[in-house]
């Protein structure tokens, strides 16, 4: 029991720091942070178009699988620097939610296209005599 | 058990103070989690593309068809878009109207700018014969490429609508409410679209 009441010491003391200094419920926005975040933005931008059209790396599946992390890491700086996410705001409640939609994004991404190559793998082609002998 | 009574007294407080804090806004919260199912849209239209975007139909292929210098171009209108809106928050916060309005104007100009490019590339495509209705792969892709600069259409009908609103009431806690969530709603594009380049595009081409 006392450790729940610790808790929401924490919570009312964290919030305090910069709750309702300005509005609440605002992220505290800095011009460091939005730099930041627009350069490495443009970093991770540029190099894999930058790979892809100069066609740095002979090996595509190489060049497929650099891109995609380049791709995930700029997605979490936007999250951070952009659009100001951390696991205090909202009491936490935005990131479950985030974390949630995660989830059920991978679950639906990945799950869609393991079912259907699979498919895609299993189907015959189709001959002229199969056609006829059709039900 | 014994010391219940001390914890009554003790935590009533506490706990008063965390249901009130909890209660005091619930809109960004609520914005959030919109963009949470938008996000979940547009799962789908990714998987949808992922499951057709292979399925030509003896048409064209993403490397017949995807210009990168000009995708690259698009990206970088909305990269500084961003930016662009991140300065008006920065001069929000310091509660400038006139530079925020500024700062508001740019991005929507930034916007428009990519919007003009997009629309470009699909009646180039049209023009081309790779129309949505060639082929599976061309469907899913305007399906997908087209709701991504909807969003994007309707960000610049809201932000228009925002900067009337500033230049009539200034900064209202309620002004620099609905220009926080427009802040969340167009990163979060910015977010989706380094999902487009990169799955379709990029990977489009190395395919």
């Amino acid at each position: 029991m006392s450790a729940v009441s610790h808790n929401h010491d924490d919570l009312v003391h964290g919030h305090d720091d910069h709750g309702h200094g300005h509005d609440e419920g605002m992220p505290h926005v800095t011009f460091k942070g939005y730099m930041t975040g627009f350069i490495l933005s443009v970093i991770l931008t540029a190099i894999p178009f930058w790979l892809v059209m100069a066609k740095v790396i002979p090996d595509n599946k190489v060049t497929v699988a650099i891109v995609l992390g380049f791709a995930v890491i700029q997605v979490l700086v936007h999250m951070v620097y952009f659009l100001h996410l951390d696991t205090t705001s909202e009491g936490g409640w935005n990131m479950l939610a985030l974390i949630f939609t995660a989830m059920l994004l991978v679950i639906m991404f990945a799950g869609s296209l393991w079912v259907m190559y699979h498919m895609n793998a299993n189907m015959m082609p189709v001959s002229v005599e199969d056609m006829r002998n059709m039900p | 058990m014994a010391n219940t009574a001390t914890m009554n007294n003790a935590s009533a407080q506490e706990f008063y103070l965390t249901e009130e804090h909890h209660v005091e806004n619930g809109t960004m919260l609520g914005f959030w989690l919109y963009l949470m199912s938008d996000c979940l849209i547009f799962a789908c239209l990714f998987a949808m593309y992922g499951v057709l975007g292979a399925n030509y139909a003896a048409g064209p292929s993403p490397k017949d068809l995807f210009d990168l210098e000009l995708v690259a171009l698009n990206t970088s209108m909305l990269l500084l878009s961003s930016i662009t809106y991140g300065f008006a928050m920065l001069e929000m916060a310091r509660k400038r109207k006139t530079a925020t309005l500024m700062w508001l104007a740019i991005t929507g100009c930034f916007g428009l700018a990519f919007l003009g490019i997009e629309l470009y590339e699909f009646h180039h495509l049209i023009h081309e014969g790779a129309g949505p209705q060639r082929s599976a792969f061309l469907s899913a892709f305007f399906t997908l490429v087209g709701t991504h600069g909807l969003h994007v259409t309707f960000g610049c009908i809201w932000l228009v609508t925002l900067m009337v609103q500033l230049h009539k009431n200034g900064f209202t806690t309620v002004m620099r409410r609905r220009l926080n969530c427009l802040s969340l709603f167009w990163h979060f594009l910015d977010v989706v679209w380094i999902g487009v380049f990169t799955f379709v595009y990029l990977l489009g081409v190395l395919r």
